[in-house]
């Protein structure tokens, strides 16, 4: 146990499971970096240097360095991972899903299905997704509701190094593609995670507080956000459950409705856009399976319905934000509900 | 001018930074004598009756109740009558000061950290505590149940280690350690132990054993006497047959919070000591590498079918050395019933309010009793 980023939470567990299993390979832009040139081997590990370090001990072989050609490499990884190996590729930003989209949905998602349960796609693909970092509207987007609307995929959201560890042993261990979202602005958030390996398993939500009055359902970064409200309104006498779903595909169903059954209020935050995000998804669940819990209306919190903006000042205002989330506590808190005769 | 004693926020295992006077137990202006219960300490992973260091007089609760407070604040001062409240005043308002100074300059004392050692096929996490030089005769090494781990002892380690080194280990298969743990049976268990002393160049220790620990404590005197100075067994196994397999059964399967807690609870004589972080922690654990199935392992080599297998109790009477048996009256686990008829050179001592963890829920008399049976 030692007190571990974000970043070198993922990178040992990339480096332990590469140790336990031959067939773990790492495959994207720049994982090694330095194009083979004399001098330059592992000069990026990573754009964001997530992988540094791992060339050394793994090798070319088990390290691939690809050209910028997402459509291949995210392809060649599916079919890996469809004949043998186990890959973890690294689609750098989320935000370009868009040029490997048919790799993703129409080959690795539907391998086990179409084949009959005969295949199985033990595919990992890491990416970065966003805001915060000032890196503007093509790379700063949330796109995680775009793959849990696929089935086939397990999609993977966590909100801390602790957790970030575990999600990515299970993914790599899983025999079902896996997309696993690293957000961009925690890569140096710190704490305590075990030296060993571990696993934490898929669909099951953390309660990261437990309050009586209001349900916060929060999505990977802003569970560190729904944490620090909930802490500041303790002192007032508003207690929240803060849950964290982990994985957004499975989703922890159960875990959310016993928890409204018990608050009566609901309020998701979701860094995505707000339409057909996770925020409506899950605001959808519970007002159609525990409609009669609810005191209040459901509050979403989430960015608007617009490109992340390049400017710092509008960036801000844009995203969601704690001060945002305690509006919408006080919010649901301060509705009356209508009496019923 | 007559002594002032500060009363501070004690630190209850490695994690706490901070905690709060859940409630008074005492009035202001109480004649209280050392080891009297002054409050009720609420950690977000336990809450434990604080016992007064000194004698004296509460002259003042510096500490509201239920308001969080660091490690070290000062939270009551106890002084004779003959102090003067404007002297309580002035002491306070420095003690304050300074202490406010201590924080911002982040002077804080540095906690021991666990530390790992190679030991036979094992490696071993331990935690060591107290002065090296105090113990001629041995340290004290305490040895956690099925499932636990070196923080069980947060109660009792830094209480030995004023006066003692003690020292806590993660069995195999537990917490830090090795998960391999063979074939789970005492004798491997115990050679870990016997190892573990060897890496640490300790040639005789006070050995104090908790329910699986307990056994494990006295397979090793029994097999290894040379290395043992003294026992403590607390609600240990190998007493009788009797073991409450659904427990075991339970902690193994339940990798959820709330399966976890009600496994967890039984081992409470008061339930409502189980926390949040607590059941999280042995959520951590389990989910290791490795930990599900050497619990499984040790769970079928000791208490297969619900039964404990192994009952080194029927050798009790060959210790050579100083022994005695604690239990918690309400042990809901092991019965208390197991530390009937034993040997008259072995004293036991039945705890009433207690459950199976007689060391988190009555520390104080545990920790009295463990310190009497230790030189000095």
């Amino acid at each position: 146990m030692s007190k571990k980023s974000f970043r070198q939470a993922i990178n040992e567990a990339l480096r332990q499971e590469m140790r336990r299993d031959p067939r773990v390979v790492l495959m994207g832009e720049d994982v090694a970096g330095g194009c083979l040139a004399p001098g330059e081997d592992d000069a990026w590990g990573g754009p964001l240097g997530v992988t540094k370090g791992l060339l050394a001990e793994f090798g070319r072989e088990r390290i691939l360095d690809t050209p910028i050609t997402e459509s291949a490499f995210i392809g060649a990884a599916a079919g890996a991972a469809a004949t043998g190996l186990r890959p973890v590729a690294e689609l750098m930003f989320v935000d370009f899903m868009g040029v490997c989209f048919d790799q993703i949905f129409n080959q690795a998602a539907k391998f086990r299905y179409m084949f009959g349960g005969k295949a199985t796609t033990p595919l990992t693909i890491r990416t970065m997704y966003g805001g915060g970092f000032r890196a503007a509207s093509q790379h700063s987007q949330c796109l995680y509701p775009i793959f849990t609307h696929i089935p086939g995929l397990k999609v993977v959201i966590p909100s801390s190094p602790y957790e970030a560890k575990g999600l990515l042993i299970q993914s790599i261990r899983d025999d079902d593609p896996v997309i696993f979202f690293e957000h961009k602005a925690m890569y140096d958030l710190e704490e305590e995670v075990p030296d060993e390996p571990y696993t934490i398993p898929f669909g099951e939500a953390n309660l990261t507080r437990e309050g009586d009055d209001v349900t916060i359902v929060a999505i990977g970064r802003m569970v560190s956000f729904a944490n620090q409200v909930a802490d500041a309104l303790e002192g007032e006498g508003i207690s929240c459950t803060v849950i964290d779903p982990r994985t957004t595909s499975p989703l922890d169903r159960d875990t959310i409705l016993e928890s409204v059954a018990e608050t009566g209020r609901l309020v998701v935050v979701d860094e995505a856009h707000p339409r057909c995000n996770m925020a409506t998804d899950i605001s959808a669940l519970v007002a159609q399976e525990a409609f009669d819990s609810l005191r209040a209306p459901i509050r979403m919190v989430t960015a608007p319905h617009a490109p992340v903006p390049f400017s710092a000042a509008l960036e801000d205002l844009y995203l969601p934000s704690p001060a945002k989330i305690e509006v919408a506590v006080r919010a649901v808190m301060a509705h009356k509900a209508k009496e019923l005769a | 001018m007559a002594a002032i004693t500060p009363i501070t926020m004690p630190k209850f295992g490695l994690a706490m930074t901070e905690g709060k006077v859940a409630s008074w137990a005492i009035p202001e202006g109480t004649r209280i004598a050392q080891g009297d219960e002054l409050a009720d300490i609420e950690t977000t992973k336990i809450t434990n009756a604080y016992e007064s260091p000194v004698a004296g007089v509460l002259r003042r609760h510096v500490a509201a109740e239920q308001v969080d407070l660091p490690v070290g604040a000062l939270i009551a001062v106890v002084a004779d009558e003959a102090v003067l409240d404007t002297e309580i005043d002035a002491f306070v308002a420095r003690f304050q000061a300074e202490f406010a100074e201590k924080q911002s300059a982040a002077v804080v004392e540095a906690a021991p950290e666990p530390q790992k050692v190679a030991a036979g096929g094992w490696t071993i996490r331990y935690l060591a505590m107290g002065d090296p030089g105090s113990d001629p005769g041995g340290p004290v090494v305490l040895i956690h149940g099925f499932g636990g781990d070196l923080n069980s002892w947060l109660f009792t380690q830094p209480v030995l280690a004023e006066r003692h080194r003690a020292i806590a280990l993660d069995l195999p298969g537990h917490g830090g350690s090795s998960k391999n743990v063979g074939s789970g049976d005492l004798e491997t268990l115990a050679q870990a132990l016997v190892d573990f002393l060897a890496a640490l160049e300790i040639p005789k220790a006070h050995l104090v054993g908790h329910s699986l620990g307990g056994a494990i404590a006295l397979y090793v005197a029994l097999h290894h006497p040379a290395h043992v100075a003294s026992l403590t067994l607390i609600a240990p196994a190998g007493f009788g047959g009797e073991i409450d397999g659904a427990f075991i059964d339970g902690f193994i399967a339940a990798n959820r919070r709330k399966p976890m807690q009600e496994v967890l609870e039984k081992l409470f004589a008061n339930p409502a000591l189980v926390s949040r972080d607590m059941i999280e922690d042995v959520l951590k654990f389990k989910r290791l590498d490795g930990a599900v199935p050497a619990l499984a392992a040790i769970a079928a080599a000791n208490f297969g079918g619900g039964r404990q297998a192994q009952l080194p109790r029927d050798r009790l009477g060959e210790i050579a050395v100083p022994a005695q048996v604690i239990w918690g009256a309400e042990d809901r686990i092991i019965p208390a019933g197991h530390a009937r008829g034993l040997p008259p050179n072995v004293p036991v001592y039945v705890l009433p309010g207690a459950g199976h963890m007689p060391h988190m829920e009555k520390a104080a008399e545990v920790n009295r009793l463990i310190a009497a049976l230790l030189p000095g």
